[in-house]
């Protein structure tokens, strides 16, 4: 800006930094957000020391099954919707997926806390984008968002497996994005402590040419037999399907009804 | 869990990586490409902790290109490999070291083609032939064994293709298959992938 350094403008950093004075505090400098982190102090270590190996129990929301595909006619998004502290189940209707606008949805498995933020956080970053390029963000850029905020905060102890999904010009896409700022693009994903045994239902019946209700069947299938396995999820299934046009919800249908109807084939 | 591959010939250099990106027990991806153009002739091959081999990979991806935008002219491979060591050491006794180990790839105008090794140490050592993860162990005495300096561009092939073979022969993991690519005066060209006999 062209008068910027006349206008007399301070920073909020160098503000605190004048009152408070440099070496309190590392500051973890974002353009929109500052966390001032104190030195000496080591997140993950104290994280440590909380879990059951340290004598405390402070066990982060691990339990989850969230799975996402790619089909001809678009993305299925399927997830349960238990939430655990430890063996005591928070919640039975937690709501895994967020909505981050018409076109994106993200899915959140590892600590409830960290994902409910930074996936706000995503959202409200794409919702910028829009305005300042009235444009939609990609799906591409929106996963890369994410995966640069996880690795701001490496080795701090956030737990967090996300998938992004939406539709824009390149089409249909499907991104994994992790804690540890790994980004992987693909046709198939699922994440969270049941997800072994969705990838070995949607592995096995996947077809790249299902219909839609096929695929709606196998996305249910998925979460109602890793639920069936895994203790830490249940709860309801939660359907979408992105589509060209946007996603819609297609269902929500609570696991141990579905696991009767397949009983037939199971027992 | 990884595996990396380098020889070098005459006049070009012969890289590959498998294709697998896993997590725990899970194979998330079969398809996952584990080699970075740092420019025409450069190449960087990279494996290590996962979200630290992408992200310090596309760090120096960048500042190449950055180095070519600012002085009109491209580093070496030379160069652009102690460059990347150089970085590696910064951060090695940071809070947060980056866990990766690399193969540099290029063919320089002047002083031909070279193949560069690199650890998470941050050691760098310039190599006839190199390998990273646990089939090195398996495939490092074929090279010794077979590698000559003369090597033709079929023969080196032809030895890469050993080297899969006795992974896919005694290897615990299975690795399904491996991008390959070629380096030489005339740039980077991709050859077929290599697919291990019995692999789906």
């Amino acid at each position: 800006m062209a008068l910027f350094d006349v206008s007399g403008y301070k920073s909020h950093s160098e503000l605190r930094g004048q009152i408070i004075g440099t070496g309190v505090g590392h500051f973890i400098d974002r353009p929109n957000q500052q966390f001032s982190v104190p030195v000496g102090v080591d997140p993950s270590g104290f994280l440590k020391s909380c879990s059951r190996e340290g004598g405390v129990s402070i066990d982060l929301n691990h339990g989850t099954t969230t799975l996402a595909f790619t089909f001809r006619h678009g993305v299925i998004v399927a997830v349960d919707s238990r939430a655990s502290a430890g063996s005591y189940i928070a919640s039975k209707e937690a709501n895994k997926v967020i909505e981050i606008n018409p076109y994106l949805l993200g899915t959140m498995s590892g600590s409830a806390a960290d994902c409910q933020y930074w996936e706000r956080l995503l959202a409200k970053e794409c919702r910028l984008y829009k305005l300042r390029n009235k444009q939609r963000i990609s799906v591409s850029a929106a996963s890369k968002l994410l995966c640069n905020m996880m690795l701001g905060y490496r080795g701090m102890g956030l737990s967090m497996g996300s998938m992004i999904v939406g539709w824009d010009n390149k089409g249909p896409g499907l991104y994994y994005v992790d804690d540890n700022a790994t980004r992987l693009s693909g046709r198939m994903f699922s994440t969270g402590c049941g997800s072994s045994y969705a990838y070995g239902v949607i592995d096995s019946g996947y077809r790249e040419d299902m219909t839609v209700e096929e695929a709606y069947e196998l996305g249910r299938r998925g979460i109602t037999h890793a639920t069936h396995r895994d203790a830490y999820s249940g709860g309801v299934v939660n359907l979408y399907h992105m589509q060209e046009d946007g996603w819609i919800k297609v269902c929500k249908e609570d696991v141990s009804e579905l696991i009767h109807r397949y009983r037939k084939g199971m027992f | 869990m990884e595996y990396l591959i380098g020889i070098q010939g005459q006049d070009f250099v012969l890289v590959a990586a498998d294709n697998v990106a896993a997590h725990s027990i899970v194979k998330m991806k079969q398809d996952q490409d584990k080699m970075f153009k740092l420019s025409d002739k450069i190449l960087l091959l990279c494996v290590g902790e996962a979200g630290d081999t992408v992200q310090f990979a596309e760090y120096i991806q960048k500042n190449i290109q950055l180095y070519k935008m600012r002085n009109g002219y491209e580093l070496s491979p030379t160069a652009a490999a102690n460059f990347t060591r150089k970085n590696l050491a910064d951060y090695l006794r940071s809070r947060t070291p980056y866990h990766v180990n690399l193969l540099l790839a290029g063919f320089d105008e002047t002083d031909g083609p070279g193949l560069y090794y690199m650890d998470h140490l941050s050691a760098l050592a310039k190599a006839p032939f190199a390998a990273h993860g646990h089939g090195a162990y398996l495939t490092l005495s074929i090279l010794d064994r077979y590698y000559r300096p003369d090597l033709t561009r079929d023969e080196a092939v032809d030895l890469l293709k050993k080297c899969i073979e006795e992974l896919n022969h005694r290897f615990i993991l299975n690795l399904p298959s491996f991008s390959v690519r070629l380096i030489d005066k005339d740039g980077t060209h991709d050859l077929e992938k290599l697919i291990p006999v019995g692999s789906k």
